[in-house]
């Protein structure tokens, strides 16, 4: 279940899933998306949605770009489409960070309710990774292809304005410009909190319930993650120790003349047993660790929605309240409730399309793990098997081979 | 039997579907007393029996005879590479096993109340059946470890050429976090019954140590042992010896062959400390590995909770991480057999240098004999030609003082003489003495190395059968959790 890089183009087999967490290596373009695509058309599951997704994005390319001021690194971003909305079929941009985060509250502003997906974090300056360090680029390039196309597949974002322009204009930057400046988002933000001081007049009992369970996924999500991020530690000291015994074996082996052939026999088992951890290292490191992390940011994305859901309702009672004191009209009062009407709904039916997905990837990364670790054992316990042991059998006693040929226990692996 | 050898052929990777998930190996020493339950059973289709019947009671060596036709008993029999493939005289004779080990408190020689550990060492007759057709109850002594110490030093200076078995240790080295340092921990005292049962085995079956009475009586008188083996005498003897292990003498000639030896018994033993000390690092690492997992088992139940669809799927991918954390407890236990097998080497390595030393000492008192000797020659030579050639104090006052009269130098000549005689004597002795020991250490070297060669090997081959039987686990647990996962 190594898939290479290479193989994507001519693959043959395709997992039904087709949820793009599911560790498979980024494919190599948007056309080779389009006919992974296609061939997961003949399959039936979960594809919700994604019948009619016509944009396909791909985000590569890293490169570092160095000016007077400061250093940065820009991702390419290559879009292939058949919407009609699109002026052509194809385009190609340059995007950094920044970019990314930009498109990502244009579109929290405009859809306040609806679970978009995040966004990889912003450098921390104390940890350990360097900024410009590979892993961390390469880690940060899969997380944005990953964002980008949880929008492209979303019915209602995918159609979003800010998402067309973020694709298709060469120059983000007088983009940025436009839009609600920052003074009417603080006042936005100010409003927010004077409601939230106020609290909620009464919450439908499906959004309480709703609430409680994102709470709770919050704290399971931190849990996983670091039970997994412990294991990997555990490993990591395991295989260290293993690099240290293999070679025991062999240097028992340069003072022994008949006894040499198994010690050797067993230190190279060791040291492919080594070897064989280094690699379930990585797949952890690079199937789940990040789904995971990507659920523990979806957490805190679900309970800003909730707030920004709780702070529509919070607005609209107050405006409500005012009536009553005739310092506001129906009309505004009107609209507030029209808003948190469509904000409720939107939140609902992105609730369950969240759920669903979520479902689907970490049964994906799971999955994976799962079939990861027994392709490790498998693969340890046949480096202990026979060739070598049978050597060494042969020697310790012909009755013993000879019982081998008798009951043709060779297997035709070995 | 054939259960062992079932799981011997589990070498084969593909055969490993076959076998119980449970892999409980034998350990050598286990095997050790079904080889001899076995060979006291077939009795009929098995020609070294027949020899049996023919030598009861004598003590030379049978020798395994490899048919090429083989039997399914006889290849059973030749399969299992132990010790006992010799059978010795006391083999044959009766069957031994260290059954017990239980907690005594006593007055020690400082007349403090300790608590110590005996073991029960059972003996019963070989082929002693009893009329219902089960074993014989067998006679029965309690020995603690003290006297097991006291059996083996004897032996050590009675028999100075031959590689004398080790005892197990006396404290756990080479621990890992989980196992007990304590001496009276369950498990120590348990590992511990193993291995002097293993010893006691090894004794039997060696084909000098076996006929040793001193040893027959620790087997079989409870009482009055150790005044046994005090009577013996050997505790001059190892005074003596004992200096040969402290002393600082150089052998001008050193054999090359003992040279040799002992530099391999000291690479041996570095480096089996070496492998010792890291496999138990390794081992405490994979601890860890496996009980981190239990905390997948418990976040996934407290998930599974909140979860609708998800949740079955969870809880018993929780359950099987549960018990993939637990199976790690089974597979370290099965692995500090083959750590035991080991150490036994390890200590074997003492035993072989302490050999090597004796015969250092040998070779030294062979070398001040001869040098001794060969001294008392020139003296004479010189008294009876008149030339001195060695210089001595005598020689110069006689030069400086005047001669001696005829009547002095002659009877001085003639106590030379007897002298040179005594010292030839004693020369031919030490020769032979060498010799013999020469002849004897490498005898039984011989049959050391090729019981090493087997034994490691089988430890060797015994260790990947569990490293397999390990990854099988493996396999199972994370096959189902892919399944319940599938299901989420």
């Amino acid at each position: 279940y190594i898939h290479k890089q290479s193989d994507l183009n001519e693959r043959t087999c395709v997992e039904p899933n087709t949820s793009l967490a599911d560790g498979n290596p980024m494919p190599n373009s948007p056309d080779s998306m389009v006919n992974q695509f296609r061939l997961d058309e003949e399959n039936e599951e979960e594809q919700q949605g994604a019948i009619n997704k016509d944009i396909f994005v791909t985000v590569d390319n890293p490169e570092s770009h160095i000016s007077a001021i400061e250093t940065f690194i820009t991702y390419r971003v290559v879009t292939r489409t058949t919407c009609s909305e699109f002026d052509s079929s194809e385009y190609e941009v340059r995007r950094r960070y920044q970019d990314f985060l930009w498109l990502k509250s244009r579109l929290e502003e405009n859809y306040p309710t609806l679970i978009i997906h995040p966004l990889p974090e912003k450098f921390v300056m104390k940890s350990m990774v360097e900024r410009f360090n590979d892993d961390f680029i390469e880690t940060r390039r899969k997380a944005l292809h990953r964002f980008l196309n949880r929008i492209a597949d979303h019915p209602i974002l995918s159609c979003s304005h800010h998402f067309k322009v973020f694709l298709t204009e060469e120059e983000l930057a007088p983009h940025r410009k436009l839009g609600p400046g920052f003074l009417s988002r603080m006042s936005e933000t100010m409003r927010a909190m004077a409601n939230s001081v106020r609290g909620l007049r009464s919450k439908l009992e499906e959004f309480a319930v709703m609430q409680e369970y994102v709470d709770d996924f919050s704290n399971k999500m931190c849990s996983v993650d670091k039970v997994t991020n412990r294991i990997i530690k555990e490993h990591r000291e395991y295989m260290d120790e293993l690099k240290q015994y293999g070679p025991t074996y062999f240097q028992w082996a340069e003072s022994e003349e008949l006894l040499a052939e198994p010690l050797k026999g067993v230190g190279s088992c060791v040291e492919r047993c080594s070897k064989e951890t280094e690699e379930q290292i990585q797949h952890l490191s690079e199937v789940l660790v990040p789904t995971l992390h990507e659920y523990v940011l979806c957490a805190d994305t679900l309970k800003a929605v909730m707030r920004r859901r709780d702070n529509i309702q919070a607005e609209f009672e107050a405006k409500n309240e005012a009536l009553a004191s005739r310092t506001t009209d129906k009309e505004m009062v009107d609209d507030l409730a029209d808003r948190v009407e469509q904000a409720n709904n939107a939140l609902r039916g992105d609730w369950s399309r969240w759920r669903t997905s979520m479902r689907a990837d970490l049964k994906s990364a799971f999955i994976s793990t799962a079939a990861k670790n027994v392709d490790y054992y498998e693969k340890v316990s046949l480096t202990y098997c026979p060739s070598s042991l049978y050597a060494v059998c042969l020697q310790t006693s012909r009755t013993l081979a000879s019982w081998f040929f008798r009951a043709a226990l060779l297997p035709h692996r070995c | 039997m054939s259960d062992f050898f079932i799981r011997m052929l589990c070498i084969s990777y593909n055969f490993i579907h076959y076998v119980k998930p449970s892999l409980e190996l034998p350990g050598l020493f286990s095997v050790v007393r079904m080889r001899i339950a076995s060979s006291a059973d077939s009795s009929s289709n098995n020609s070294r029996s027949q020899m049996i019947m023919a030598d009861s009671g004598s003590s030379d060596e049978v020798a395994v005879i490899c048919n090429t036709d083989i039997t399914s008993t006889e290849s059973e029999n030749n399969l299992i590479n132990t010790m006992v493939e010799r059978g010795t005289a006391l083999l044959k004779k009766m069957e031994i096993s260290v059954a017990e080990a239980d907690k005594r408190t006593g007055k020690n020689t400082v007349n403090m109340q300790e608590t110590y550990t005996v073991y029960l060492i059972e003996t019963r007759p070989a082929e002693s059946v009893s009329e219902e057709g089960t074993p014989a109850a067998p006679d029965t002594l309690w020995r603690r470890y003290s006297e097991f110490e006291l059996l083996r030093t004897y032996l050590l200076v009675t028999y100075p050429y031959i590689i004398v078995p080790p005892l197990p240790e006396k404290r756990a080295e080479f621990v890992w976090h989980k196992l007990s340092a304590d001496n009276l921990d369950p498990d120590f005292v348990e590992r511990r019954r193993v291995g002097l049962e293993n010893f006691l085995l090894r004794l039997a079956s060696h084909p000098v140590l076996s006929n040793d009475n001193i040893f027959f009586l620790f087997l079989t008188e409870e009482k009055g042992w150790r005044e046994a083996v005090l009577e013996t005498g050997f505790q001059d003897k190892a005074d003596s010896r004992l200096k040969s292990l402290s002393a600082m003498f150089r052998v001008k000639n050193p054999d090359k062959r003992f040279t040799a030896l002992k530099h391999y018994s000291e690479d041996l033993s570095t480096v089996i400390s070496q492998l010792l000390r890291i496999r138990a690092r390794v081992a405490d690492r994979l601890y860890g590995v496996y009980k981190v997992h239990a905390n997948y088992g418990r976040v996934f139940s407290e998930w599974s909770a909140i979860e609708k669809e998800m949740g079955d799927g969870l809880q018993s991918a929780g359950h099987h991480m549960d018990t993939y954390a637990a199976s790690i407890d089974d597979i370290l236990e099965e692995e500090e057999h083959y750590a035991d097998q080991l150490k036994e080497y390890l200590f074997y390595t003492e035993a072989v240098r302490s050999v090597c030393r004796k015969h250092e000492l040998i070779q030294y008192e062979l070398e001040m004999a001869a040098q001794d000797l060969s001294y008392k020659k020139q003296q004479k030579e010189e008294l009876e030609t008149g030339t001195v050639r060695i210089f001595s104090l005598k020689g110069m006052t006689s030069k400086l003082f005047g001669q001696e009269t005829q009547e002095q130098r002659e009877s001085k000549v003639a106590a030379l003489e007897q002298s040179i005689q005594e010292g030839e004597d004693a020369l031919k002795e030490k020769n032979a003495e060498s010799q013999e020991f020469v002849e004897k250490a490498w005898n039984d070297i011989e049959r050391f190395n090729e019981q090493k060669e087997k034994d490691l090997r089988e430890a060797l081959i015994s260790y990947a059968i569990m490293q397999i039987s390990m990854c099988k686990k493996g396999i199972q647990v994370w096959s189902n959790a892919k399944e319940c996962f599938n299901k989420m």
